[in-house]
């Protein structure tokens, strides 16, 4: 009985979500890789807000970190006949099949945050990315300034492999850091953008180099893996953001209190506002007929310990990171 | 038969000693120990204070395979009590943090044995409706954002030491002599292997299978619990999307690892435990390698795979055949 109850609401809530909006107004729907880290839960929430400053239907689909459940939760959206498709893909590999169905029911894709292989370019409309190879290289940059001409042994905390993220944080910083012969990766492995297993790498880290004294700076490809770095380095009795510097990318709130207790160093900001241009392209698609260029590209701004990090996390608290 | 009894846990030792002998080689400073801020400091702490989430996964999760079920929901369940746990650890005080989420961990054992034994539903049907449910939960409670806290008391739980010992490995251990006790000093082991053996035959002869299976779900819930606040008071916050993320199948494997067969009827405790150090001393060691993380999972299904072969009934037959046939040859 309990499950015919539920089959019957289920039924109800489809129907329900298969009524189209009120005319005019654009229902959307936003395929969302979950909530990895801090400021993919930023990016959700700005996601809203956008939508709602614009009247927009945004429904949005958590796939938990899984491909397979951001394919089904492409083609429920289709199934929807849903006015145009926001994807944040959790991998790079995997999409032309599911981005084919949406092209044949005409509805445009926008990628959010991440690209995906070139073979798939045809298949949506824009991407609006924060250029991560870029990212990787403001962070690169600030790195060689700040140690000048001393040696420095740098490790890196990479993200999940096969994420193109990833693999762009890493290019863009090794492109950074090789004009200066001074400046060596001396280890290098993931964290899979988490806080336990960017603490658990660096404790590895720290004993594979000496106790943390062979180590002169930190890179994390993101700041959810160096909260967990500086733990590891503050419980082995380093002193992050002195005896070792750490430069990482995302600007989540945590990240300005460790730069706040002088733990952090720097971090380049990827802003969780990624729906408000795609929102902006989509609108300009389906009223003009304007086809936006393939790529829209965001700031990405750098912060240290010298732009007020307390303002900025009191401004960035309120996000939902 | 009995002559092969003694040889249990020789295949897990051995293992343990082989990869040990591995990250010696990879990593020349494995063993070394030093005293950093009255802690034990070095490679071999890191495994031990690592693998306990695993090792306390595995000591409910053995107890669950020997009744010849299996609890997918383990993972889940520690980000669901880590939440908890971490939602309100700076309003209240220790004791009721902990009543919290183990209450909730004892909660979710007592749904997973209900649908088990009063409902009859297949063990890892059953389970996978809270392992997938359980994640949603946790966003529920942390909004979807990392929950951070700085009580000291939790802290301390996760980074805090007890004779120079992280207090993790500590409770993993009480744990271990917690449930060795009650199951290998009564008849509860026996009961439960009696059921996971054949449960028919066993509740005809009196045994009362029915509370028996609830009985190590809730227990498996308890350690998924524990699991969990230890997992959050680690890096001072709870991720619900990422705490536990796989880790039942770590466990799962841990429990194998351990000699222990998915068709139940004999369990070891210790063994288990043992497989959790040697999933975590090979973890350990493939961080220290400085391998390319491309290699990690491929490196560790190799060593899976080998740790199981060493096991394989078949595989000890052949050369049992083989030592024979020298023996007749000699």
């Amino acid at each position: 009985m309990t499950l015919k109850a539920l089959f019957a609401a289920s039924a109800t809530a489809a129907l329900l979500l298969a009524l189209p909006a009120n005319a005019g107004q654009l229902t959307i729907g936003f395929s969302q890789i979950g909530s990895e880290s801090g400021w993919r839960a930023a990016e959700t929430s700005v996601s809203k807000q956008e939508a709602t400053k614009r009247q927009v239907n945004l429904k949005i689909a958590d796939a938990q970190q899984k491909q397979e459940n951001q394919i089904k939760a492409i083609r429920s959206f289709i199934a929807q006949n849903v006015d145009a498709i926001f994807l944040a893909p959790v991998v790079s590999t995997g999409w032309d099949s599911v981005l084919k169905e949406a092209k044949e029911a005409k509805i445009p894709v926008v990628l959010l945050d991440r690209d995906i292989d070139p073979s798939g370019k045809e298949l949506y409309l824009t991407a609006v990315t924060s250029d991560s190879v870029h990212e990787g290289e403001v962070a690169g940059d600030w790195l060689a300034k700040t140690v000048g001409t001393k040696a420095c042994n740098i490790v890196e905390l990479q993200g999940t492999v096969g994420a193109s993220v990833a693999a762009n944080r890493k290019k863009g910083f090794d492109t950074a850091i090789a004009k200066h012969a001074n400046l060596k990766v001396v280890r290098s492995q993931t964290g899979d953008f988490t806080r336990a297993k960017g603490k658990e790498v660096m404790e590895s880290f720290i004993k594979a180099e000496g106790g943390g004294k062979n180590i002169c700076a930190v890179y994390a490809h993101n700041d959810d893996m160096m909260v967990g770095a500086i733990q590891a380095m503050k419980e082995a009795g380093l002193k992050p953001g002195k005896d070792i510097l750490t430069v990482s990318i995302d600007a989540v709130p945590d990240i300005f209190k460790a730069m706040v207790a002088g733990e952090a160093n720097a971090t380049v900001e990827l802003t969780p506002n990624m729906a408000g241009p795609a929102l902006d392209a989509v609108a300009a698609f389906k009223d003009k007929g304007t086809v936006p260029p393939k790529w829209i590209q965001t700031e990405s701004k750098l912060y240290t310990a010298a732009d007020d990090p307390q303002k900025i996390y009191d401004s960035k608290k309120g996000l939902g990171y | 038969m009995t002559a092969l009894l003694p040889r249990r846990g020789l295949a897990q030792i051995l293992a343990l000693i082989v990869i040990l002998a591995v990250d010696r080689v990879v990593s020349p400073q494995f063993f070394d120990l030093r005293l950093q801020d009255g802690r034990l400091f070095g490679s071999l702490i890191d495994v031990l204070n690592r693998g306990t989430p695993v090792a306390l996964l595995s000591l409910g999760m053995v107890l669950v395979i020997a009744t010849r079920g299996i609890d997918l929901s383990v993972g889940a369940v520690m980000a669901i009590c880590g939440a908890i746990a971490a939602s309100l650890a700076d309003s209240h005080s220790l004791p009721v943090v902990l009543a919290a989420a183990l209450g909730a961990g004892l909660v979710c054992g007592l749904w997973n044995g209900f649908l088990v034994a009063v409902l009859g539903m297949q063990p890892i049907v059953a389970t996978l409706i809270l392992m997938v449910a359980g994640r949603g939960i946790a966003q529920l409670i942390t909004e979807g954002r990392i929950v951070t806290f700085s009580s000291p008391d939790l802290v301390w739980l996760g980074n805090g030491s007890v004779l120079g010992l992280p207090v993790p490995v500590v409770i993993a251990l009480g744990m271990l002599i917690l449930t060795g006790a009650v199951v290998r000093g009564s008849a509860l082991g026996l009961l439960i292997e009696a059921t996971g053996g054949n449960a028919r035959a066993s509740e005809l002869a009196g045994v009362g299978t029915r509370a028996m299976i609830i009985a190590v779900y809730v227990w498996c819930g308890v350690c998924a619990a524990l699991a969990g606040v230890i997992a959050a008071a680690d890096i001072m916050g709870a991720d619900a999307n990422n705490a536990g993320l796989w880790l039942e199948l770590d466990a799962i494997l841990a429990v194998v690892i351990g000699g222990t067969s998915l068709f139940g009827g004999r369990f070891s405790l210790v063994l288990a435990v043992l497989g959790a150090l040697i999933i975590q001393t090979m973890n350990t060691g493939i961080l220290l390698s400085g391998y390319p993380p491309e290699f990690n999972l491929l490196v560790k299904a190799v060593v899976v795979l080998a740790v199981l072969l060493l096991q394989s009934p078949k595989l000890s037959g052949f050369a049992g055949i083989a030592a024979r046939l020298k023996r007749t040859k000699a």
